[in-house]
């Protein structure tokens, strides 16, 4: 015990006397939400577009005001044909165009149906699918406006497209679809993993890389010991990090925190033996720095892609979604949006629990026996 | 008692032959020196002793403990100074030695008589980060270090290598006066004129153990009567006499030659005239050359 406190000692001391590292592990977490929270949106504003209206009638005209009076498109160009709108399309002039074709005002009177054309640049496909569901909805929208205007039931498509189905969608525990309420607490795991893997590889490599480990382990100082008291000091510096970084999300995000924050406390506890076991293992595999950072930031490009932090798990193919069962980072990330936002108990949570506890089990042993091995 | 026996020691890395069949003993109140070049195994040996390699054969004793099943009480009785500055360049030379003090369980300040000629050397810099530290003041904290918790048997590893020559005599200084006090002390240095100032030394080449034995017995033992040669041409004069038929065995020395002939019994003029046939002028022969380790060295290297 008390030799594990000596190096605790030792290591603190080091790392405030670290002048870079020491003022990065206080600016991260404020940088990191006040910045990144509000650069990483899925929100699209602002969506360039065209019209050919053949029709020029007035419910063509008013159909045009309508979309442009929200937020989300701006007309840019009323083209006379498609040969014009496609060479705006390929200049990146526009993301998409709408064609309005002859008799659109007449066909919607009689016949009460009629087909409309859109064209979506397709090369930042979220992008594309975002403009083209927000297009969706104001043609739904303005086809329930022209039913009570003529009286009848309109149907107002797009050409070859399936039907239009009024959605009125409803988001549960993020009403508004905020999307900093969904990202901030990710950012938080991101925050104390980077904390885990990175500081604990780089720092027990260092040992090996300027020969400081050949002194130590002439001395008694155990292994066990020596790794113990190498790692709890990042691992209070974990800690440290969720706890400032939960505090910084509710006062500048108002980050509703409807579970209990001693249950996302706790599992961080857990996680972070997860995360340093990483960490030891691949500075113990490393011979230098330059070799540890290399092999974190591979795992964590990996961990963070495949998390669900940017695109949900659900979303990917089943041989992905199968790969993220081994991300420490999914679990996490589920725990701490479940119990923040959704305010789930420890029974919704204890997959995730479990998860993790026999991960840090099976990592932490290999970590040891493989440092054991190595020196 | 004795403080280091090693029997017959190998370790092989991969497809070197580190070291081969290596035995030494080690007393207490002695200086064991190792003498050899770079890569002849004297780190290897030293890494075995210190417990932080395994060796792939032999036995090995410190302080009466096995290196092997004994390790832990090894470690708590030895000093070991690597032959890389190993401490914490990020911590102050106080903060090093008392960390290194209360990992081994002692109080610095109970220790401090048995450092005080070295460490009083580097305390005035105390506040300093060890990184800062000069060369020589490194290897004397590296030393304090080394000693702080009182070890009976004492590995060096290489200590003076890119020391100023200054620094080394003080060095050599301080090993004599802890050799005084009762320590053993295991020293490997790639200089063969710090050889004198160890009590015994083993000879060290190509991982094998070529002559043990005390400084002046190995320069005793030295059969041949060595001709110096002096001159602004040196390397001609080498090429020359690689060529003679008369050669044992030449090579430079310092800015020497040190020349040794096939017969016991030879006129000095041979040699002369054997040069000045080569159009060979300006050079001296000095008589009857003092053989010092480093020709006992090179003598032992022909035959192996």
């Amino acid at each position: 015990m008390r030799q594990i406190l000596l190096i605790i000692i030792k290591e603190f001391k080091q790392i405030f006397r670290n002048r870079i590292l020491l003022p990065l592990i206080f600016m991260m977490p404020i940088i990191q939400l006040l910045i990144l929270a509000n650069a990483a949106t899925f929100e699209i504003k602002k969506i360039k577009l065209a019209i050919i209206d053949n029709d020029k009638s007035h419910i063509s005209k008013n159909f045009a005001y309508k979309l442009q009076s929200g937020d989300y498109f701006k007309i840019i160009d009323y083209p006379n044909s498609i040969k014009d709108a496609e060479k705006l399309l390929e200049t990146n002039s526009i993301d998409l165009y709408i064609y309005i074709p002859n008799n659109f005002e007449r066909n919607l009177a009689k016949e009460h149906t009629e087909k409309i054309g859109v064209v979506v640049n397709a090369i930042d496909g979220s992008k594309a699918g975002v403009s083209f569901n927000y297009l969706l909805n104001n043609i739904a929208s303005y086809q329930s406006e022209l039913t009570k205007t003529f009286g009848n039931k309109i149907n107002l498509q797009i050409a070859q497209s399936p039907k239009i189905i009024s959605n009125d969608y409803y988001f549960w525990y993020n009403l508004n679809q905020d999307y900093k309420i969904y990202v901030v607490p990710g950012l938080l795991v991101l925050l104390i993993t980077i904390v885990g893997i990175f500081l604990t590889a780089i720092n027990i490599v260092r040992e090996k890389e300027i020969g400081t480990i050949e002194q130590i382990n002439v001395t008694p100082i155990k292994k066990i010991e020596f790794i113990i008291g190498k790692l709890l000091p990042f691992w209070l510096i974990g800690m440290f990090e969720l706890i400032f970084g939960m505090i910084v999300a509710r006062i500048v995000y108002h980050i509703p925190v409807l579970g209990n924050p001693l249950l996302i406390i706790g599992f961080a506890s857990i996680y972070l033996t997860l995360v340093l076991g990483i960490g030891l293992l691949i500075s113990t595999a490393s011979q230098n720095q330059q070799q540890a950072v290399f092999i974190s930031w591979f795992f964590m490009l990996i961990f963070v892609l495949l998390s669900g932090l940017f695109t949900p798990i659900e979303n990917m193919p089943p041989l992905v979604q199968n790969i993220t069962l081994f991300n420490p980072l999914k679990y996490f990330i589920e725990v701490i949006r479940l119990v923040m936002l959704k305010g789930s108990t420890f029974s919704d949570i204890k997959l995730q629990f479990f998860m993790t506890t026999l991960y840090s089990l099976v990592i932490n042993s290999i970590a040891i026996l493989v440092y054991r091995k190595s020196s | 008692m004795k403080a280091i026996i090693a029997e017959n020691l190998s370790k092989k890395y991969q497809e070197v032959q580190a070291i081969e069949n290596v035995s030494i003993d080690v007393n207490f109140g002695e200086i064991f020196g190792l003498i050899g070049p770079d890569g002849a195994g004297k780190t290897t040996i030293i890494r075995i002793l210190t417990t932080l390699i395994l060796a792939d054969s032999g036995n090995a004793n410190v302080n009466t403990f096995d290196v092997v099943k004994d390790y832990q009480k090894i470690r708590k009785s030895v000093g070991y100074m690597p032959g890389k500055f190993s401490l914490y360049e990020d911590l102050t030379v106080e903060e090093n030695v008392k960390l290194f003090a209360s990992i081994f369980n002692s109080k610095f300040e109970e220790n401090y008589n048995l450092i005080k000629t070295i460490y009083s050397q580097i305390e005035p810099f105390k506040n300093r980060l060890a990184g800062q530290l000069s060369g020589g003041m490194k290897q004397k904290l590296a030393l304090s270090c080394a000693l702080i918790h009182k070890p009976k048997i004492l590995f060096l590893d290489e200590p003076t290598t890119g020391v100023d020559a200054v620094s080394r005599k003080e060095f050599w200084e301080m090993l004599i006066d802890l050799k005084n006090q009762g320590l053993a002390i295991l020293v490997s240095t790639p200089y063969m004129d710090e050889a004198s100032l160890c009590d015994r030394v083993g000879l060290i080449q190509h991982g094998k153990i070529m002559q043990i034995d005390t400084p002046t017995k190995i320069v005793q033992d030295f059969k041949h009567s060595i001709f110096g040669i002096e001159s602004n041409k040196v390397y001609t004069i080498l090429e020359l006499l690689r060529t003679y038929q008369n050669t044992y065995s030449c090579y430079a020395f310092g800015d020497k030659i040190h020349y040794i002939d096939k017969r016991n019994k030879f006129d000095i003029m041979d040699i002369q005239n054997f040069l000045k046939g080569n159009k060979v002028e300006n050079f001296i022969i000095l008589d009857n050359v003092k053989p010092t380790i480093e020709d006992c060295f090179m003598d032992l290297m022909r035959h192996q």
